[in-house]
């Protein structure tokens, strides 16, 4: 049994009152909440074993370097990566993206390459390879998204050539919750002998993710999303691309031998990660995955899942409102972007926020999606583990204030 | 923060006054709010006062056009009905506090962009058209 009840005890923000009210958080998809286990694991590390890692030999600078690599080792196995070698530490999954696009594009990529994305990325796995066309000449190639916001894959099939060194898409939609099918893509890449990447940010918090069944080469995700703290994520990349690929930034911990006129690198994972990196939050990155496991990222999925369910028939049901993307929960999860007729998704969000509710409103970082599916700023809502149906009941109570306050 | 959906804002924001465009306008400027994607175009006509080689400028009439949400559009609403007739420079000296007067409620940080939008397109526009005058 999924118990939300036991689990909303461990968050202690959700104690939180919010203009008196009882906080309904429901903006997931931006950052989710923390239980106490995670902000306990951050703040044991600073009270107990902080030191500089890979440096010191002194006690604490033991304990802080195994900590920190226990963490990658929990990442690695959470992913089923080969080895702890192919977990990289970035800020977040921006960050990772940015890593293979500066690294990898930079060195294997030339005028006339071309790279495939999808009309539903986040600005972050479409931003950075624009800089490639800039820099390089490469080309940018989309596949397209139907109405319903699914992927083309019949389209795709026609987008890849013998030029196509890299196809880079999202998992599952942060506007959208689709859930694209990433086995599937992969394969079609591969077999065009082209490289394959997922942005995981909204998945990896919600579904199992086993790199080497998917076979992805390399896998971005960010911890915030998914209970840890800000400004810790990871790239996942197969041993062998991230051996064949140059540094991204240089200084301390990532170079073996270091000369005036030349260096020598250092090997996996460090070779990516200059400079100290973000100890304490990898380590609280580690809790909150022990904190996932515990749970079972199948029984997270379900939970969703239903709670989707539930919320799509009930915004359904009210003519005011719109939902974008698939009607069903089956092709979807966790996400729901809405807007309700003649209200500003502004006001909306403000009407919500009145009554302790928490939503997104605006484009959601993927305005090339909105633009294609014709949608204006919209209204997100966006679950996680501790979410209740009485929390998208008080949502439904809300919109309905929102109609009413605007007399529509 | 209570009051912020006042009759009054809504009544402007379901019934905008000066929407619309002007058949020839002196100079019209579109800008948006990339954060919310709030886009707001002003359009102004002046008249130059006293009208032989006089030294003022006078907003004779404007338009206001786009989308956006309740504060945006109310505040665009209001401001149009405020500066018709007032000089060029008297717009320029508007400030954000004049707004927030304007609208009689107070805003959170991120509203504020809201309501302040209007008035930054309008005083660009303003600008724009004092500067082509000089030119001619
Ligand atoms: C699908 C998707 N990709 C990438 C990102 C970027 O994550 P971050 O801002 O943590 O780098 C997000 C976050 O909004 C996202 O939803």
């Amino acid at each position: 049994m999924f118990d939300t009840i036991k689990i909303q005890k461990d968050f202690p923000i959700l104690k939180r009152k919010i203009h008196g009210l009882r906080l309904v958080y429901l903006d997931n998809a931006a950052t989710t909440q923390k239980p106490k286990q995670v902000i306990k694991a951050l703040v044991d590390f600073y009270s107990k074993h902080n030191a500089n890692i890979h440096r010191g030999i002194h006690t604490l600078a033991e304990e802080a370097t195994k900590m920190h690599e226990e963490a990658r080792g929990k990442i690695a196995g959470f992913i089923h990566a080969a080895t702890p070698r192919e977990i990289i530490f970035v800020r977040n999954c921006t960050e990772a993206i940015n890593l293979v696009v500066y690294s990898w594009g930079r060195k294997f990529l030339q005028r006339h390459d071309e790279v495939i994305l999808s009309e539903s990325e986040h600005h972050s796995n479409l931003v950075p390879w624009q800089f490639l066309v800039a820099e390089l000449g490469i080309k940018l190639k989309f596949i397209p998204v139907t109405n319903e916001g699914l992927l083309d894959l019949k389209v795709y099939g026609k987008l890849l050539t013998q030029r196509t060194k890299m196809v880079s898409v999202v998992h599952i939609s942060n506007v959208l919750g689709t859930v694209n099918p990433v086995e599937k893509i992969g394969e079609m890449a591969h077999k065009a002998g082209a490289l394959f990447m997922i942005d995981a940010a909204q998945s990896l918090p919600r579904m199992p993710i086993d790199v080497q069944k998917i076979n992805c080469d390399f896998l971005a995700a960010s911890g915030h999303k998914m209970l840890g703290p800000t400004g810790i994520g990871f790239l996942y990349g197969k041993e062998k691309l991230l051996e064949a690929m140059p540094p991204f930034l240089g200084g301390g911990d990532m170079i073996r031998e270091v000369y005036l006129d030349h260096s020598l690198w250092n090997g996996l994972p460090y070779k990516f990660e200059a400079g100290t990196p973000n100890i304490a939050d990898a380590v609280a990155f580690g809790a909150a995955i022990d904190y996932l496991e515990n749970l079972g990222l199948s029984n997270i999925f379900l939970h969703e899942k239903k709670l989707t369910e539930y919320a799509l028939k009930k915004l359904l049901a009210m003519p005011e409102v719109t939902v974008y993307g698939p009607k069903t929960a089956e092709k979807r999860t966790g996400v729901i972007s809405f807007s309700i007729r003649d209200i500003h998704p502004h006001d909306v969000a403000q009407i919500l926020d009145r009554e302790g509710i928490a939503i997104r409103s605006g484009f959601h970082c993927a305005m090339p999606l909105h633009q294609k599916l014709k949608l204006p700023a919209t209204c997100r809502a966006s679950f996680y583990i501790y979410n209740t149906e009485e929390d998208v009941d008080q949502l439904i109570e809300g919109i309905k204030k929102a109609i009413k306050t605007f007399k529509i | 923060m209570d009051n912020l959906y006042r009759e009054n804002i809504l009544d402007h924001y379901k019934n905008p006054r000066n929407f619309g465009k002007l058949q020839n306008p002196s100079a019209s400027l579109k800008l948006y709010n990339s954060a919310c994607g709030d886009e707001i175009e002003m359009q102004i006509q002046f008249r130059i006062h006293p009208p032989a080689g006089g030294s003022k400028f006078i907003i004779d009439d404007i338009r206001f056009s786009g989308q956006g949400c309740a504060i945006s559009i109310a505040s665009a609403s209001m401001l149009t009905e405020k500066v018709k007739g007032k000089t060029i420079e008297k717009i320029q000296n508007l400030t954000t506090k004049d707004i927030l007067k304007m609208l009689g409620v107070s805003l959170s940080p991120s509203r504020l962009k809201c309501a302040i939008l209007p008035l930054e397109v309008l005083q660009k526009t303003a600008a724009l058209a004092k500067e082509k005058e000089n030119k001619v």
